[in-house]
């Protein structure tokens, strides 16, 4: 592209960049401090969706990017504009989401003397961003902005905060478009040779090989290169929660997910096997349970793209650095075809004889039943979820084949994550059905995005499990402290979804018995506004199998999904709904 | 096990925070850091010393590395690199012990940098460990203040470690 040279403001200049840089839309709210910057957003073609709080937009950057493989924008003010995207920027980190927030800040002078919304938010968000730059004049913005977009996609992917002083907006400048300097950033995505060698020798001489895979598959879109190496030497798979869909689940060689809720088959898989191929995946402990007994007959090879990640957790015997992509490849090519084997046997008796499965009920709606119907109904929607309970039967239930539509916040576990994600993941993917799978108490998190999505008329669906309870919690306390239901039960009086719904000009539909879900799900796939779905479900009913935490993965417990005495106790508990017995009968 | 790392940084504002919250976050222990100019303007170079196994070691590289201002993390073998440490130490000093002091002054190579009726101010270089004799000796005149650099290294010999 030839120079350009047009003087412009610097708020015209950020709106430039991102135009540059691919950004469609994005997600903010503005404040004193960002007019200059919004008087350039009101003038461009740049969609900009205004959210409701802040943190909505972080979560809609972020869905975006998940469903869109791009880079997500969010913006907000100065103060506390900018602390609101605080949880969806570290949401972000830790499931290496690539994302741009920039954030308004208070005039370059008055910076350090806390001048009216200021807050050091490059200082607060150090630790859970890629990188983060405080600009100080306008002859900066368009470095920086490369260089962000850059450092949010390459690599491992991750958020990369711009603080934007409000004078830095007005000072006019000159545009040019400048090359990346970055002397200390290097991503190391090819991969060795002589590495990629090692671990083929060692799939082909595996007699239990297990590919564990991770978001690293997804974001290096490397999912076809996975299943051909797969079914080529007849490895089983299992995904993390963060790589749900990266290999299709009703294959047979899919082993579904692994670790705490994870199946059976997976975890005793891994535990048997004399190999795990790990790739774009981090060990983390909800995936290894406790580490010291975690594969103790495997040798580990594992591929990431962060060096850093390799021999963080556990002991690696052949780390292969790069990308996911790179590395698949390059192993297809080292491989030869491997027969089926006694060890495919073996998986497949485990996935007969311990199935994933759940107690059916013809009265009172099972969580997980809603979720087959959804699947049933809406095999090709994207899937986000909120944080618990919904979650692992979101992961458990539907069958997921598609890495790019299941959208979940895994490591930082962030409960209001799904709905915002929904919409921007429908920002995203317009043609596409999107479905939050939620909980009663994280939707509330961020329901007031609702305005947000019926007045932009994005329209999403929600699935509210509706148990009355926040059931993760509920469901350790009923296992591990007595079932004192200490501050998580919620009952169902207040608020009333459908109504809430309504209030917004959403729609709303109830579904209180088994046979009135699929009316409603019907009912909410063919509406073409922003729909809530509230489903009464059994609301003693937890998530199985599950790894206790700090057990081995091979005791992993098959639990009694509902005991019918805690079912009634709880309904009774929502009836009364009065405060003084929450919490305190047993 | 303590480890010597030598880190080539990009001078920008706030690349001294990301490597010192760094530290903290992960847990890392850090026994001295010390920071300067190179003869690069553009660049600072810092010396870390830390105590860990050699997982440790790794992790505090790989993650050093990771951070986007930081050009270059090596780590120095003690055998193989040069070290040394300032301090300057106020000590009680009058007319009677002032020549002994002095002495011992002159044993370690150390200079006397400010002189007054009650004080002496002394400069001594070295590596850690004697730093930490003449320390030990004065202080039986009662050190009244100690300002220690922490510690700067280099590799000997042709090797260099630069951006």
């Amino acid at each position: 592209m030839p120079e350009q040279r047009t003087r412009m403001t610097g708020a015209q200049a950020v709106l430039e960049s991102l135009k540059r840089e691919g950004a469609d839309v994005v997600f903010g709210l503005p404040g004193g401090v960002l007019l200059p910057l919004y008087d350039a957003i009101y003038q461009s073609d740049i969609r900009h969706i205004l959210v409701r709080h802040e943190q909505g937009a972080a979560h809609m950057a972020d869905g975006y990017a998940r469903a869109t493989g791009k880079v997500g924008v969010c913006i907000a003010t100065s103060g506390p504009g900018a602390t609101n995207l605080v949880t969806g920027i570290a949401n972000a980190y830790m499931d290496s989401v690539p994302m741009v927030a920039i954030t308004g800040q208070v005039n370059t002078f008055l910076i350090g003397k806390d001048a009216f919304q200021e807050a050091d938010i490059t200082g607060i968000t150090l630790p859970i961003t890629k990188h983060n730059y405080l600009l100080r004049s306008a002859k900066e913005i368009t470095q920086v902005f490369r260089e962000a977009f850059y450092i949010a996609r390459s690599g491992r992917p991750g958020p990369v905060l711009i603080d934007l002083p409000r004078d830095v907006t007005v000072e006019e400048v000159e545009f040019t478009w400048p090359e990346i300097n970055l002397p200390g950033y290097h991503p190391s995505v090819k991969v060795h040779e002589m590495q990629i060698k090692k671990a083929a020798q060692a799939l082909m001489g595996a007699l239990r090989p297990v590919l564990y895979v991770g978001g690293g598959v997804k974001y290096a879109d490397a999912h076809r290169e996975l299943f051909d190496l797969a079914v080529k030497i007849n490895a089983p798979v299992t995904t993390t929660l963060m790589g749900v869909g990266c290999f299709p689940e009703d294959h047979p060689l899919s082993l579904g997910m692994l670790g705490m809720h994870g199946t059976k088959y997976a975890n005793y898989a891994i535990q048997e096997s004399d190999l795990i191929m790990a790739v774009g995946a981090r060990f983390d402990d909800r995936v290894t349970g406790k580490i010291a007994s975690f594969a103790p007959h495997a040798k580990i090879v594992h591929i990431d793209v962060d060096p850093a990640e390799i021999g963080k957790n556990v002991r690696v015997d052949i780390p292969v650095v790069g990308d996911a992509k790179n590395a698949l490849v390059a192993l297809l090519k080292e491989v030869l075809p491997k027969p089926r084997s006694a060890w495919n046997e073996k998986i497949e008796s485990w996935k007969k004889d311990f199935p994933m499965k759940y107690v059916p009920d013809m009265s009172i709606i099972k969580p997980q039943f809603v979720i087959e119907k959804l699947c049933e109904l809406a095999p090709d929607a994207i899937i986000t979820t909120e944080v618990g309970q919904n979650q692992m039967w979101a992961a458990q239930f539907f069958v997921h084949k598609d890495p790019r539509k299941f959208i979940s916040s895994g490591g930082l576990g962030t409960m209001g994550y799904g709905f915002p994600a929904a919409i921007g993941a429908k920002m995203g993917m317009p043609d596409c059905e999107v479905i939050d799978i939620a909980g009663d108490g994280s939707f509330l998190m961020n329901s007031q995005e609702l305005a947000t999505a019926v007045v932009n008329d994005i329209p999403v669906k929600v699935a509210i499990l509706n148990n009355g309870c926040l059931g993760m919690v509920r469901q350790w306390q009923e296992l591990f402290f007595e079932k004192r239901y200490s501050a998580t039960i919620l009952g169902r009086t207040s608020p009333d979804f459908v109504k809430l719904a309504e209030a917004y000009g959403a729609l709303g539909l109830r579904a209180t018995k088994p046979a009135e879900v699929e009316p409603v799900i019907r009912a909410a796939l063919a509406s073409d506004r922003p729909t809530i779905m509230d489903f009464i479900v059994n609301p003693a009913e937890k998530v199985s199998p599950m790894v206790p935490a700090g057990a081995t993965l091979s005791e992993i417990l098959e639990l009694e999904w509902c005991d019918e005495a805690q079912a009634c106790h709880l309904e009774k508990i929502y009836a009364q709904s009065r405060s003084d017995i929450l919490g305190q009968e047993g | 096990m303590r480890h010597t790392i030598a880190v080539i940084v990009e001078n920008k504002s706030g690349a001294l925070t990301r490597i010192a919250g760094l530290f903290s976050r992960r847990s890392f222990n850090i026994d001295s850091l010390s920071v300067g100019a190179t003869d690069n303007p553009e660049y600072s170079r810092m010396t870390i010393t830390v105590h860990g196994d050699e997982d440790v070691l790794e992790q505090v590289i790989k993650q050093l590395s990771k951070l986007i201002n930081v050009i270059r993390v090596s780590e120095l073998e003690p055998a193989e690199s040069v070290e040394r440490e300032l301090a300057i130490i106020k000590v009680s000093a009058d007319r009677e012990n002032r020549g002994e002091i002095m002495q011992i002054v002159e044993i370690f190579r150390a200079s006397i940098i400010d002189v007054s009726a009650r004080s002496i101010i002394i400069e001594a270089t070295g590596d850690e460990e004697k730093i930490d004799a003449i320390v030990q000796l004065l202080r039986q005149f009662g050190i009244k203040e100690l300002a220690r650099t922490g510690k700067v290294s280099m590799v000997r010999g042709a090797r260099v470690i630069k951006a």
